[in-house]
């Protein structure tokens, strides 16, 4: 799927900051201050994310602040709607 | 509790404090450039975070802005409890709304499921609002907004709060004609708790069945003002026991401490212990 | 003045007869301004000095300096009752060859007095000092610049060192009465331009939380503190400098004037709250061995009232008359609790050291009861966990946890869960508590601990407690 720059979320506090780019393969360069303890479960699930959607080319930037999971799958897939231009919900 | 829709902050743990429902707003607290956003991070946290038994509500953007059905889509499928619509002034708004949500639940397999809750605010939606409390099976409640409501008024809010009279009392009246309930709009000064109390209070007599808020801080003071006493509370579950006693005997006349109690006593005792459950001064098992 | 024992600090060094490899100490009574630690190190680097063991009582962000002496070999073993910022993270990551022995207040006391701990030279700060070596935290001119109050932490280092060493920045005239530190104890007296950043000693007054979750802590914490059968006439209590901890005393306040009931003391860490109270005759005395903030500072030195104690006198597990003997009740906060109330204030969750022991597992052992308030998770962290990631209070010492999600009683106070119980308050089994935090968060993957000791933790009795590990990137 043709991607574009987009970006989601903000680095306040409970919130994870997506940048999404065009790129081969899924790649996702993650900033965390929980990267030890769940550094690999967030890249994981945006990965998971993304490809749910149809996306497996893209450059992930994410700085998470401490966002639960539920938080990162909506900032990924507002992301992912924002550079695809292909809405989840109907109309 | 209105929490904004685009802070995933806040939506996380909003129901520790204890409030009787949550209200995630997509509508006036989200920018129009973040509206696509918000509207996910509320499904998803419908969908995953345990808010503990609170009653979720969603105020969506209304339907004639690019956002509406979007929002109805997103909120019915991750199950909340009601929808909340904003600046309703006609029946028939309230009736496209549903049309809308029985379409998403019908694929979903749950028709009948989400409730409607309309918020008026204008003059036309008070003009309206017993058709409005009618239009549906669904409409759990009627709501005032003051701030809008005044603007359309021309005029501005006061601490006193005679502009928003009418409004309120009309919005009574229309819940109660039509059983459902009514619920207070918002104060927004978080400093100054006295005055806030002043207007729990005026509008606790004045019929409404509570008031929404905008901050934590806030729910003790509804709590407070709502919760009757413990005389009010103990003559309620006196005149109760009369009746089920009475009912046993197969007596027609009841009388308390040497009055006469009929109906609307007996409604005011069962009202005063239902707001004493809800306040958290009964237990359900002591209110039986 | 005929004798004086003011001189250059390169003079007094010289004096104290220090070798390569011996241990000096300092004081945390100017906390994040405090300027003695780093002014006297580098002097000592300047001088020559190696393999110098430095003993503080507490370090903070503001020792992030020591990360470039620890490299030249300067100072090469640590003692210290918390390590912050840049240097805690180094540390964390190796920088230091020998582990750092991490003690509570109450430890170090009691290592010093006992010789455990042996001091060659102390560099104790003061905010007044005579000639002849009177010292005090307290003002006594015009040009005083950094009042800190209670040297509490510095008293057992002026009775126990082999050679004491004042600096200060305002030398007034003899005799500088009241004193804490007696000259009989001091060798020399160093005069310099400032010991600590007034601003950052502490804030003006600390104010009350608006932060919803610290009100609802705070509130929970008092309802348990009223209705734990402590709370009567002549009780004594103890609290914390958190947010929430600050909050619990307004409410306990407005209980015990409904009541008609007094405190007759509150110990600590002594903040203008408790002086608020005691000056309301709510609390009889105040017991003081650290005043964390202006107030505090200005009360100790004009009320009777409010007294100085040593970190011996205040919490020492080896003299049964230490303060915390008589404590009744203690509101502490904590960084991780797990499911047998163990706590940890001290290493984060992510592995690095990220605070101070202070005086927790002191007041948590000897109170009569003991209070932690925490929220469940900070952030995608959380604060109620299996297993601690270090051991610093041993979970039989801790009664209550309180949370927003529930209040967890240590099966061993049955009595205390059966008071809360019939009071209304929600209780909980503290593993449902975990269980909760796990499921909002998820489960987090192991730390990547090396195989190198960077820190040992000591209990009070003078027991290796639990040992730290490095962190490997």
């Amino acid at each position: 799927m043709e991607i574009k720059n987009a970006v989601a979320g903000t680095l306040e506090s409970g919130d994870i900051m997506i940048q999404i780019a065009p790129g081969e393969g899924l790649q996702v360069d993650l900033q965390s201050s929980v990267a030890a303890q769940f550094g690999r479960q967030i890249k994981a699930l945006i990965t998971e994310t993304l490809t749910g959607l149809g996306i497996d080319n893209a450059y992930v930037k994410a700085t998470d602040k401490g966002a639960l999971d539920c938080t990162i799958r909506a900032r990924v897939t507002a992301a992912a709607v924002r550079a695809t231009g292909k809405d989840v919900w109907k109309d | 509790m209105f929490v904004p829709g685009n802070n995933p902050g806040m939506m996380a743990d909003a129901h520790i404090y204890g409030p009787d429902s949550i209200m995630l707003d997509l509508e006036d607290s989200v920018t129009m450039a973040e509206k696509d956003a918000a509207r996910l991070l509320v499904h998803n946290a419908l969908k995953s975070i345990d808010f503990g038994g609170t009653e979720m509500v969603v105020r969506i953007n209304p339907l004639s802005t690019p956002y509406g059905r979007k929002d109805v889509e997103a909120v019915v499928k991750a199950g909340v409890d009601v929808i909340r619509m904003p600046k309703t002034e006609t029946a028939d708004e309230v009736r496209e709304l549903e049309a809308e949500i029985i379409k998403v639940e019908t694929e979903l397999g749950c028709v009948g499921r989400t409730l409607i809750m309309a918020a008026i605010e204008s003059a036309l939606g008070v003009v309206n609002a017993y058709e409005i409390a009618t239009a549906s099976k669904r409409m759990m409640g009627i709501a005032l907004g003051a701030e809008d409501y005044s603007a359309n008024l021309k005029t501005q809010r006061t601490p006193g709060g005679a502009e928003l009279l009418l409004a309120r009392e009309t919005i009574v009246v229309a819940a109660r004609a039509a059983g459902i309930a009514c619920f207070d709009t918002v104060y927004s000064n978080l400093d100054d708790m006295d005055t806030f109390r002043k207007e729990v209070e005026l509008i606790k007599t004045l019929g409404f069945d509570g008031k929404s808020i905008i901050n934590p801080r806030q729910i003790e003071v509804v709590n407070e003002v709502f919760a009757p006493s413990q005389k009010a509370i103990d003559k309620a579950l006196r005149i109760i026991a009369a009746i089920k006693e009475a009912q046993a005997k197969g007596s027609g006349v009841i009388a308390v401490n040497g009055k006469m109690v009929d109906r609307p006593v007996v409604i005011r005792a069962e009202r005063t212990i239902a707001l004493a459950v809800a306040s958290g001064i009964l237990s359900k098992e002591e209110a039986l | 003045m005929r004798h004086t024992k003011v001189v250059t600090l390169e003079e007094a060094i010289r004096k104290s007869g220090l070798r390569d490899g011996m241990t000096v100490s300092f004081h945390h009574h100017f906390r994040g301004g405090d300027k003695v630690v780093n002014l006297v190190v580098a002097k000592l680097a300047e001088m020559g000095f190696k393999d110098l063991h430095l003993a503080a009582s507490s370090l903070s962000d503001v020792h992030a300096p020591l990360i470039e002496h620890i490299k030249n070999g300067v100072i090469t073993k640590i003692s210290t009752s918390g390590l912050r910022g840049e240097l805690a993270n180094e540390i964390s990551h190796g920088l230091l060859k020998e582990p750092v022995v991490f003690r509570s207040h109450g430890g170090r006391g009691s290592a010093i007095a006992s010789g455990a701990l042996h001091i060659d030279v102390a560099f104790l700060g003061a905010s007044s000092c005579d000639e002849l070596g009177n010292a005090s935290g307290c003002p006594r001119s015009e040009n005083a610049k950094s009042i800190c109050g209670s040297l509490g932490y510095a008293l057992p280092d002026a009775k126990y060192a082999d050679h004491v060493v004042i600096l200060t920045d305002d030398l007034v005239a003899y005799p500088n009465v009241p004193k804490s530190i007696s000259a009989c104890d001091v060798e020399s007296v160093v005069v310099v331009d400032s010991v600590g950043d007034s601003a950052k000693i502490s804030s003006g007054a600390i104010r009350d939380s608006k932060n919803p979750r610290d009100i609802l802590l705070a509130k929970q914490a008092a309802k348990v503190i009223i209705n734990s059968g402590y709370f009567k006439e002549g009780f004594s209590i103890q609290t914390g400098t958190g947010g929430a901890s600050l909050a619990a005393v307004k409410y306990i306040r407005e209980s015990m004037i409904e009541q008609g009931i007094h405190a007759s003391f509150a110990l600590g860490g002594i903040t203008a709250h408790m002086v608020k109270l005691h000056e309301e005759g709510l609390i009889g005395r105040l017991v003081d061995v650290q005043s964390f903030d202006k107030v505090a500072a200005e009360s100790i030195a004009k009320d009777q009232l409010h007294q100085e104690v040593s970190a011996v006198e205040y919490a020492s597990a080896d003299h049964v008359g230490s303060a915390v003997h008589a404590l009744d009740i203690v509101i502490l906060s904590a960084l991780e609790v797990d499911v047998d109330f163990n706590v940890n204030v001290l290493v984060g969750s992510d592995g690095i050291i990220r605070g101070a022991i202070g005086g927790h597992p002191d007041t948590a052992e000897d109170s009569a009861l003991s209070i932690i308030v925490c929220p469940l998770l900070r952030g995608r962290i959380p604060c109620v966990v299996p297993k601690v990631t270090t051991l610093i209070t041993p979970g039989k010492g801790v009664d209550v946890v309180v949370t927003e999600y529930g209040i967890a009683v240590n099966p061993r106070r049955p009595e205390i869960a059966e008071r809360l119980k019939a009071a209304g308050l929600k209780v909980v089994d503290i593993h449902d508590l975990a269980a909760k935090a796990r499921s909002i968060i998820g489960e987090p993957d192991p730390l990547p601990f090396g195989d190198r000791v960077v820190g040992i933790v000591m209990d009070r009795h003078g027991k290796v407690l639990d040992e730290i590990h490095n962190i490997v990137d």
